[in-house]
């Protein structure tokens, strides 16, 4: 009897951190963490260096996956949202992203395709990106809460067309920007050595986990993903919430799309955050937030796209070319949402069932 | 549910004559397409004026008929299969890395394509119908792992010289009677190729099979609604899992039928290919949520959408965007069309379950 309560509540200790969102992005990063220490133990290695203007620069893979994959944990803040609210995912992401970026560029460099200087503010440049892509947010989440199509399609349409619409806003020239401050969004600022990027999402953190502490938002969003009909009844419009959802993650793409510009002071429109939304569902997934819609974890799906980039560079430091990638991620989303499929997950509990019991008799 | 759709079935009797959902939206879209087709042939002349314009288009879009066939019959059940763009690369890319690099027979390459359509089928099926996984979330996997594994097979895009397969993919079936003259007034065969005969038995065998076999009645009930396919004795995963299967396996077929219209292996192929199936399922009378599709519909609508492209290029739009934005809107306008028409019908049930305002929903 005794050893039976024991095991009572070690197992109830297991299942609780099972059962704590957060642990399977953890779970997941400190697997790749080891698989790379035991393969490669300079992986980790950051060195400070100084880069051709004579500004301090840390470099290393783990830096690389700060900046990296912050475009990517912003974009999941949006994308939890969405999912959490619509019980689908938006799809379009990377799309609305080569918009943005048309759009910064085409405001910044004015009628002339290369100048010299700026031809208007940066703010006012990210300002218009914002005001366009939360339009596009606006228009999948009309499509969604109003005319009641499923996520995934409705957002297939501007997936299909953003990336024209995006030549299309530059006439389908190749913009070039070279102005120092600009680069500075998605690079470093002189004297700091952290990428600005890292700093930008952890702003976009802050900021979120403000409007979730002090708005009712997050609440409102729980309830409409878990029960649509309960909320409505309730007082609450599910249509006007889905919307919302969706011009955040306008938003958030906005931000995204502002970093990747800078990134290369140019836009390539069929290459510019390519397979993007694919990380970001992954992010969501690997955050363990359920995919059906529901309740949400943002800082689970935050800390699931920085492992999600830890992915990508091992993968990149194990010579796999980039084309190749999404196979590998493909598999690992397919691992990911069969182990978290409710059949499955009942499966491998009445497993658990059918050992523990012997493992006890064993014990005593 | 059977009860909505008998009431459902009354008001629209009264609306539309005896139109059922499915039929109007095709014959809007049959109607839209011969529209297109009459205003090309008079507004724009001469090309659309010949009858091999018609066959390019045909010819072009054969391996689209059979990949959105098998994107219908999944959306039929309620299901979606962003995979088949994917597949069709990846078949194609198999086959052509098989026949130059490992000289093998066209037979051959031909398996190989069954066998991957076949592959993807069964695990997306096994996965979507029994573990009851988001139907996307498993295509998109696919898709991607579809896209990454023909970069790996060959990163290069390169056109297959295998002298069997050239023959093959050039063999032409001639139609007598409908050739027309060049401007040097030789006299010019109008022909199809291979892909468009077997697009067109595709499409008449899935004609029969939805609407005259069992099974393919069940695919219907199933989309219509779950839990009453059940209670009716329908094995709901079993057919699921065979609208998947079916597929992958047209995928498979689809892939190949674009292989020998392309004759060359590349990453980059059928690129939006699933979205275009999608698009035409849709524009073929599909609904989205399951229950409602036609073959025949499907069929006109990819020659609708292949149609608006040929003619937005002709008026002299041929900017590569153009078409990716013609294709977006016109899947906007038929899904709003499509929720339109499942808002209306939830509310002749509405009315029609309360007697007192019938009156009120016949103006």
């Amino acid at each position: 009897m005794n050893s039976a309560s024991k095991s009572n509540t070690s197992s109830s200790i297991i299942s609780a951190m099972f059962r704590n969102q957060i642990f399977i992005p953890l779970a997941a990063l400190l697997i790749l963490a080891v698989f790379n220490l035991i393969m490669d133990p300079s992986f980790f290695k950051v060195t400070l260096g100084h880069n051709s203007n004579g500004d301090p620069i840390l470099s290393g893979n783990i830096i690389s996956i700060i900046d990296c994959g912050s475009e990517l944990a912003i974009l999941a803040i949006g994308m939890t949202l969405v999912t959490a609210a619509s019980r689908g995912q938006d799809i379009s992401v990377g799309a609305a992203i080569a918009i943005g970026g048309s759009v910064v560029l085409r405001v910044l460099c004015g009628t002339n395709s290369r100048p010299d200087e700026i031809q208007a503010p940066i703010i006012v440049a990210f300002l218009v990106c914002c005001l366009v892509t939360m339009a596009c947010g606006a228009f999948n989440g009309i499509l969604v809460s109003i005319f009641k199509i499923q996520p995934m399609v409705a957002t297939l349409i501007l997936f299909t067309a953003g990336r024209s619409i995006a030549a299309w806003i530059n006439n389908n020239e190749l913009p070039e920007v070279r102005d120092a401050t600009f680069s500075y969004f998605g690079g470093l600022i002189p004297g700091i050595p952290i990428p600005t990027p890292f700093f930008i999402a952890i702003a976009c953190f802050i900021l979120i986990f403000l409007v979730l502490k002090f708005t009712t938002l997050g609440l409102y969003v729980q309830s409409v993903g878990i029960n649509e009909q309960t909320s409505r009844l309730n007082g609450l419009n599910p249509a006007f919430i889905k919307f919302i959802t969706y011009v955040i993650l306008g938003l958030c793409v906005a931000v995204a799309s502002l970093i990747k510009v800078s990134r290369l002071g140019s836009i390539n429109y069929s290459v510019i955050a390519k397979d993007i939304e694919m990380d970001a569902i992954l992010a969501v997934a690997l955050g363990g937030n359920a995919l059906g819609g529901g309740k949400f974890n943002i800082s689970a799906s935050i800390l699931g796209a920085y492992v999600i980039q830890f992915l990508t560079t091992t993968l990149y430091k194990f010579q796999v070319q980039s084309d190749a990638l999404p196979a590998y991620k493909a598999v690992v989303v397919i691992a990911l949402v069969v182990l978290s499929a409710p059949i499955v997950r009942e499966k491998i509990a009445s497993l658990f069932k059918k050992f523990r019991p012997q493992g006890a008799e064993l014990k005593s | 549910m059977s009860q909505k759709y008998l009431t459902a079935d009354k008001s629209r009797r009264s609306l539309l004559g005896s139109l059922s959902d499915t039929n109007l939206l095709m014959s809007i879209t049959i109607i839209v397409f011969f529209a297109m087709y009459l205003f090309a042939v008079f507004a724009l002349g001469s090309g659309f004026q010949k009858a091999q314009t018609f066959f390019n288009i045909l010819n072009a879009n054969a391996a689209l008929i059979i990949l959105s066939c098998g994107m219908t019959l999944v959306m039929i059940t309620g299901g979606i299969d962003i995979s088949v763009g994917g597949m069709a690369a990846l078949v194609s890319m198999c086959s052509a890395v098989y026949l130059d690099m490992h000289s093998g027979s066209v037979i051959g390459a031909m398996l190989i394509s069954l066998g991957i359509g076949l592959a993807f089928g069964l695990v997306q099926g096994y996965l979507i119908a029994y573990l009851d996984i988001q139907p996307f979330i498993v295509t998109l996997a696919g898709m991607f792992f579809a896209r990454g594994m023909t970069t790996i097979v060959n990163t290069k895009p390169f056109n297959v010289q295998n002298e069997a397969f050239v023959k093959l993919k050039e063999t032409r079936i001639i139609i007598p009677g409908l050739g027309s003259y060049n401007k040097r007034g030789e006299y010019i065969d109008a022909y199809i190729e291979i892909g468009v005969i077997v697009a067109l038995i595709v499409v008449a065998a899935l004609f029969v099979f939805l609407k005259w076999t069992k099974t393919g009645r069940n695919f219907y009930a199933v989309g219509g609604n779950k839990q009453s396919a059940l209670m009716l004795g329908i094995n709901v995963k079993r057919t699921t899992f065979l609208a998947y299967l079916m597929c992958g396996i047209l995928g498979g077929i689809g892939g190949f039928v674009y292989f020998m219209h392309v004759g060359s292996g590349s990453a980059t192929h059928a690129a939006g290919a699933e979205m275009n199936a999608i698009a035409s399922s849709i524009i073929g009378g599909t609904m989205l949520t399951g229950g409602v599709g036609n073959i025949i519909g499907t069929l006109f609508g990819v020659l609708s959408l292949a149609l608006i492209q040929n003619i937005v290029s002709s008026i002299g739009l041929d900017q590569a965007w153009w078409t990716g934005i013609t294709n977006a809107s016109m899947l906007c306008i038929f899904l709003i069309v499509q929720s339109v028409i499942i808002a209306r019908r939830k509310k002749a049930n509405l009315s029609s379950s309360r007697p007192a305002e019938v009156k009120g929903a016949k103006k």
